[in-house]
């Protein structure tokens, strides 16, 4: 290969099964993951018509959105999520659907499973009904989301017609703060360049900062891609990559590890690659972060405060600042810190994963949850849980107050009855803050995983760095 | 998919930015409405009142607008998950076509295979549509056509669009998308069988 190639390049290229002229086109898919929504509904979808699953093999589902995170669940808990929990399990048993069921051990978010059983490889094409697939661009993996009908045609023809999207390396310089996460860095990233700035595009996240990151941290950055526009972030694979994948259930094994590591190592992207568009962060002067809107891109450090529509810059943006203020119930310009809130959620796809249970746990241990609070942790997987409760960590959280919970989406997204009540504020380490995202009327706070627990013990949104010694 | 040649129609402007598909369609509707229903409950938190009234304020409820085809919205709509019922709810609405200063990535895809038409403009071209929507109301006379690649409004203004020449030829012909292919099959074979011996770890993996 020659020299100018970007890590999205190298693995485009060798994933085009036929040129469709137009700019389109036709790409292999290595991994296609399932879940109970889009994936049961594509899977009827191809019932309905008659297709055939071209290649089940390479496709993998589990249930995660519909379900309920009630201890001793079933198909039925929730009362709505039976239908698609039932339809994944029929469609998946009917093609031969690796499936990874309601309380199986690898049970789990979509997102956080792919990596941990090793599905997600660095230089694969991989998709899923879910515009959070961005994550999976933590391992090197180009990933990106799809509806649903894109979903039956990827199930019908193990391909996707695509245009080759854009591409922008982002750059992180500097030295973090002290409890600065890669939630932050995100969210920051977001707050700088706008909800649209990746709009097209695949985004590379680059720099020391980034290569010093671990797994988990890598995948909360390439998660919240699809929050700055774009469908897919990517970090390139190296040693902490491959370090984390040798042990996953799925992951290659002896001469086929070897092969595939040499296939990885030369995937990132060339010195001499450009980019359409390069931006950089300086992370010195970043803050722990907290949304204060109805936009992930409405965010400020700990210590800012809020807008005062009457300074926007026009029109526009004053009536964005205006029905966001009103919905969040807050007032121009009033300081976010001392806010009291009702909810905390610890969980979701973008902080479900050990590390980020660990960082909840260290603020949380000896502590507890406030009085009007009601806290809870979701873990991100079974295997998560597990894990988390090896160390005892499901103890700190439970001594304090916090319930604990089965993994899956729960109060990401709110079905299924787990929500936040109307007017209800919580700070939540998941990855939107819309109108009625964790249910009608709830008013949704994001924030990294240390600075939700802290908000738990504390009965308010606060600096977690007060919290911490 | 339905064919999408020519539209003459109501257009609404909804000028507010980065309208996600959450607020398009809520997870509780989507997950207990059937697809046929989901026109109904779109917006659903700015369209209704708490007490399940019409909210008389939304744009959409205008009177004049209420049969409108064509969507006039500010910048990246439809940002979000990429829940398809987004789409499917907007076109229960009655929505054929939307423009707007640009779209969420995976919306637009979800659109035109639904068979809407998502038309990107730059936002002063939008924020003009916009304006002689409003001043329109009821008037039925805008028209897109996908074969000239031209909008003409009510006072017979022209102005030109772009879209991707695949998307293009997919919605003038209403194609099944899988259907077309599926004729790629032998092609997808081929990249299978060379596949498999260049990267073996990618197939047939099991737990041992
Ligand atoms: S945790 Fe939330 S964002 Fe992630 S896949 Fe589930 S619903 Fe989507």
């Amino acid at each position: 290969m020659t020299g100018d190639h970007t890590l999205v390049d190298k693995i485009w290229d060798l994933h085009v099964v036929a040129d469709l002229g137009q700019d389109q086109s036709l790409l292999h898919v290595d991994r296609h993951l399932l879940h109970d929504l889009s994936g049961t509904m594509a899977l009827e979808e191809v019932n309905d018509k008659g297709y055939t699953v071209h290649s089940p093999e390479l496709a993998f589902a589990t249930p995660d959105h519909a379900v309920s995170s009630e201890p001793g669940r079933d198909d039925d808990t929730g009362g709505r999520s039976g239908r698609y929990v039932r339809g994944l399990r029929e469609g998946c048993a009917k093609w031969g659907i690796k499936l990874f069921d309601l309380n199986d051990a690898a049970q789990g978010i979509v997102h956080v499973v792919g990596p941990e059983q090793g599905l997600t490889l660095p230089g694969t094409v991989l998709v899923c009904g879910d515009s959070h697939t961005s994550t999976h661009g933590a391992l090197g993996a180009l990933a990106w989301g799809i509806g649903s009908s894109e979903v039956a045609h990827v199930l019908a023809t193990q391909t996707l017609v695509q245009t080759k999207p854009r591409q922008m390396r982002i750059r992180y310089n500097g030295s973090l703060s002290a409890h600065v996460v890669a939630k932050d860095l995100i969210l920051y990233t977001i707050g700088k360049f706008g909800v649209d700035a990746g709009s097209g595009y695949a985004i590379e996240y680059a720099g020391p900062i980034i290569q010093a990151l671990g797994v988990d941290a890598r995948a909360t950055l390439c998660n919240m891609s699809i929050e700055l526009g774009a469908r897919a972030g990517i970090i390139a694979p190296d040693d902490v990559t491959f370090g984390y994948l040798a042990d996953k259930p799925f992951a290659p094994k002896g001469g086929q590890w070897d092969q595939a590591l040499a296939h990885w190592r030369a995937l990132p992207t060339d010195p001499d690659a450009r980019f359409d568009k390069e931006l950089s962060v300086n992370v010195a002067d970043i803050e722990p972060q907290v949304t204060w809107g109805t936009s992930p891109g409405q965010i400020t450090g700990i210590s800012g405060n809020l807008p005062d529509p009457a300074q926007a810059k026009d029109v526009s943006e004053r009536q964005n600042i205006k029905a966001a203020l009103d919905y969040i119930g807050l007032a121009p310009g009033q300081a976010l810190e001392g806010v009291p809130i009702d909810r905390v959620f610890i969980g979701s796809c973008t902080n479900g994963r050990l590390s980020d249970l660990r960082l909840a746990a260290e603020i949380v241990k000896g502590r507890k949850v406030a009085n009007r609070v009601t806290a809870w942790v979701v873990p991100g997987s079974a295997p998560v849980k597990k894990a988390a409760e090896a160390e005892g960590l499901d103890k700190v959280f439970t001594e304090a107050g916090f319930h604990w919970r089965e993994p899956g989406c729960s109060m990401c997204v709110a079905a299924n009855g787990e929500r936040v009540e109307p007017g209800a504020r919580c700070v939540s380490t998941s990855n939107r803050n819309f109108v009625g995202r964790q249910g009608p009327e709830a008013r949704t706070h994001l924030a990294n995983p240390a600075m939700a627990a802290a908000a738990a013990v504390a009965g308010c949104i606060t600096d977690v760095r007060k919290l911490a010694s | 998919m339905e064919k999408f040649t020519q539209l003459t129609a109501t257009a609404a402007p909804l000028m507010r930015q980065n309208v996600d598909t959450d607020v398009i369609i809520s997870i509780d509707n989507l997950m207990s409405q059937p697809r046929a229903k989901l026109g109904y409950f779109a917006f659903a938190p700015w369209r209704f009142l708490a007490d399940g009234e019409e909210n008389p304020e939304f744009e959409l409820n205008r009177p004049g607008f209420r049969d409108a085809q064509i969507l006039i919205a500010g910048r990246n709509f439809g940002c979000g998950s990429s829940r398809e019922m987004a789409v499917w709810a907007l076109s229960g609405m009655g929505f054929r076509c939307m423009i707007a200063p640009g779209f969420g990535d995976i919306f637009a895809n979800n659109c035109t295979k639904n068979g809407l038409l998502a038309i990107s403009l730059p936002e002063n071209r939008v924020n003009d549509l916009a304006h002689a929507a409003e001043q329109a109301a009821g008037d039925t006379s805008f028209t897109i056509d996908l074969e000239t690649n031209i909008i003409t409004s009510p006072k017979g203004d022209t102005i030109p669009f772009e879209i991707a020449a695949g998307d293009r030829d997919a919605l003038l012909a209403g194609l099944d998308e899988i259907g077309k292919t599926l004729q790629h099959g032998n092609a997808i074979a081929a990249f299978q069988a060379r596949d498999r011996l260049a990267r073996p770890w990618i197939y047939g993996v099991t737990v041992a």
